[in-house]
């Protein structure tokens, strides 16, 4: 994979240290041209800082990062003309237009759409002379992706782009994701959410304290999970985890609130065995759910906590 | 397709928009200075000179000595007991107080120029009113010619107080408002040029420059008389020279300010010292004389100036070129320091 320009992005050794963290600490990433690729991991786990450094935002203390195969430090002006962004808090003016704002950001590119047809293409066009106060989350998450599609990108970067949105909301901006992919384009992504991961990407790496702990297609990742189902419960009073250790097909335990999320292979097997432990213990069910194994309990295997608190 | 536009002037519009947009910024534009002129206007219009208080104590010579004191134009008798009268002399209600005696007593504080005037001129009074003759009448001239008048004096002053207010205030308020709202890092994560997003901040304010510099001087014309004696041309100049330095300057004093609070702490810094020292109220020659090469090398001091030069004294380019330049200079250089130190993020 040495510098080829089937990379859209390459970065080795990645690091950027502040006083108080190290916020990417050595981390490798090779994304190839046309692919959608996640970095996945909870809040503060050093997404944003990896991804602002690969948009030539953050200038890195260590490792080199490649972009379409040229360098942020010698082809800045020519890579802001290949890649469309949008950042994690950016608040458009508020007192503009949605099209004036548009039309703003395609003056500042050689080429790029027309700022009219980007929005009927966006389901923005009923809004183009809506002030951007008046829109809603879903509607000016969707003009700042807008504001990213203009210039006609090679790479789009999205920097956890459905946070705090509602499902319809989400659902369209994962649509308008799909279309810029349909068209060649290469698309990174943060987010911490796992449905939005697994949906979307091609790749992810899951992230944490600034390091890959885990990398590859979703289906893989899920697989790396030594057991495919979780049972997750809660009892009074709680209970300690050498009551279930002996379960059949069990792989490990999460405490999670009074409760705990054991790995299992077989539920038929397991939840009866577990019902009955907690029983004999003289300790009372409160709860009891099952699922499949996602990258949510892949994350949880992997270090032991959640990606939404951790 | 719609023909796309330079970014420069897509960058302009969009500030200019904004502005306009922005209810209360509009108010302290354009209603502000034209309240401002209309108080201070009003304040120190041509009017006879005040009359001044004076007391007298209670006694026998008393009615005599309030009598007489009535026929003076400068003054205004009031009769006190003498702990009241020497109560309001402490407060400043009354300038003088003439004591009960054969003779009268003045008790007044020399250090205060009304006080110097009511004692001459009750002196003068009682003294007339004693049997004393005036040698000769003089002859009086009053000046009250345009262009001479404090509110002539006063206008210009005003206009370069708002024309660095609004300035200062649309540039430093705009790029630090973006700044926070991560709206400059989204910028520059585009091709745009920094140099243009700057310069917009500057055009914009220029457009607004033409608005406020005409709201206010046809305001003073209408409601006051005061009158550009000089070039038209040459005052636009001006104004656009003072335009220009003070963006530069809001510019420069924004570049690194991430909040609104510290901005605004930047902006009273520089703007207080040039309210009170530049002219804008009163001249600075009072000042002393080691502290004038300093005060006329400020940005307000050369716009005031120049203002004045062409506004009262129909001055010529060649009369108000060391204004212009240290204009100009303030622009340029503020300018490019500002762009040199500019945090993005």
């Amino acid at each position: 994979m040495e510098a080829s320009t089937d990379l859209a992005i390459s970065c080795r050794e990645l690091r950027k240290h502040y006083p108080d963290v190290k916020a990417v600490d050595g981390l490798d990433l090779f994304v190839a041209r046309g692919e959608c690729f996640g970095l996945l991991g909870p809040n503060g786990a050093g997404k944003t800082t990896t991804i602002e450094i690969l948009e030539g935002l953050t200038k890195p203390d260590g490792g080199d990062v490649q972009v379409l195969g040229r360098t942020w430090g010698s082809n800045e002006r020519e890579l802001r003309e290949l890649i469309g962004i949008s950042l994690q808090e950016t608040q458009l003016s508020e007192k503009l237009t949605v099209l004036e704002t548009l039309r703003l950001f395609r003056s500042f590119y050689r080429r790029g759409s027309d700022p009219e047809q980007l929005l009927r293409d966006l389901s923005l066009d009923e809004k183009k002379n809506a002030r951007v106060a008046k829109l809603s989350g879903g509607q000016k998450q969707r003009l700042a992706v807008a504001c990213a599609l203009i210039g006609q990108p090679e790479i789009l970067f999205l920097d956890e782009p459905t946070t705090g949105l509602d499902p319809q909301s989400r659902l369209q901006l994962w649509e308008v994701v799909a279309r810029f992919r349909e068209g060649g384009g290469t698309v990174l992504l943060t987010t911490h959410y796992m449905d939005e991961a697994e949906r979307l990407c091609d790749h992810i790496a899951i992230v944490d304290h600034g390091k890959r702990i885990a990398l590859g297609t979703p289906r893989e990742l899920i697989g790396m999970l030594d057991a495919p189902h979780v049972i997750e419960f809660t009892s009074e009073p709680a209970v300690g985890e050498e009551l279930f250790t002996w379960v059949k097909g069990y792989h490990g335990a999460t405490r999670r609130g009074d409760g705990w999320l054991l790995r299992v292979d077989s539920l038929a097997d397991a939840v009866p065995q577990v019902l009955g432990a907690i029983e004999k213990s003289g300790a009372k069910l409160v709860t009891l759910t099952t699922h499949a194994a996602t990258l949510e309990d892949l994350f949880v295997s992997l270090t032991g906590r959640e990606l939404r608190d951790a | 397709m719609r023909e796309v536009r330079p970014a420069l002037f897509e960058l302009t519009l969009v500030r200019f928009k904004e502005f306009l947009r922005e209810t209360e910024a509009v108010f302290w534009v354009f209603a502000f200075p034209v309240l401002l002129t209309v108080a201070l206007g009003f304040a120190f219009r041509e009017k006879a000179p005040d009359r001044i208080p004076v007391g007298v104590t209670e006694g026998p010579s008393a009615q005599a000595r309030m009598k007489a004191l009535s026929g003076s134009p400068a003054l205004i008798p009031r009769l006190y007991d003498e702990r009241t009268g020497r109560e309001e002399l402490r407060k400043g209600n009354i300038s003088l107080l003439v004591e009960e005696g054969a003779t009268p007593v003045y008790r007044f504080d020399p250090t205060r120029p009304d006080s110097r005037t009511a004692r001459v001129e009750a002196d003068n009074a009682l003294q007339a009113a004693a049997g004393r003759r005036d040698q000769f009448q003089a002859a009086e001239v009053r000046v009250e010619e345009q262009g001479a008048r404090y509110i002539d004096f006063l206008v210009p002053g005003l206009l370069g107080m708002n024309i660095m207010g609004t300035g200062m205030w649309g540039v430093g308020f705009g790029i630090v408002n973006a700044r926070m709202k991560k709206l400059l890092k989204r910028l520059v994560a585009t091709p745009m040029r920094k140099s243009d997003y700057l310069l917009a901040q500057s055009m914009s304010r220029l457009a607004f420059l033409v608005l406020e510099v005409a709201i206010i001087i046809g305001f003073a014309a209408v409601a006051f008389g005061v009158r550009v004696s000089g070039s038209l041309a040459l005052f636009s100049l001006v104004c656009f020279a003072g335009g220009c330095a003070f963006a530069g300057i809001g510019l420069l004093v924004a570049s690194r300010a991430r909040t609104i609070e510290g901005v605004s702490g930047l902006m009273n810094l520089t703007m207080v010292p040039m309210w009170i020292c530049s002219g804008v109220f009163f001249s600075y020659e009072r000042f002393p004389d080691g502290a004038k090469p300093f005060i006329r090398a400020l940005p307000l001091t050369a716009l005031n100036d120049a203002l004045r030069a062409v506004m009262n004294d129909a001055a010529s380019i060649g009369q108000i070129a060391p204004e212009l330049l240290t204009l100009a200079a303030w622009a340029v250089v503020s300018y490019l320091i500002g762009l040199k130190l500019f945090r993005w993020q």
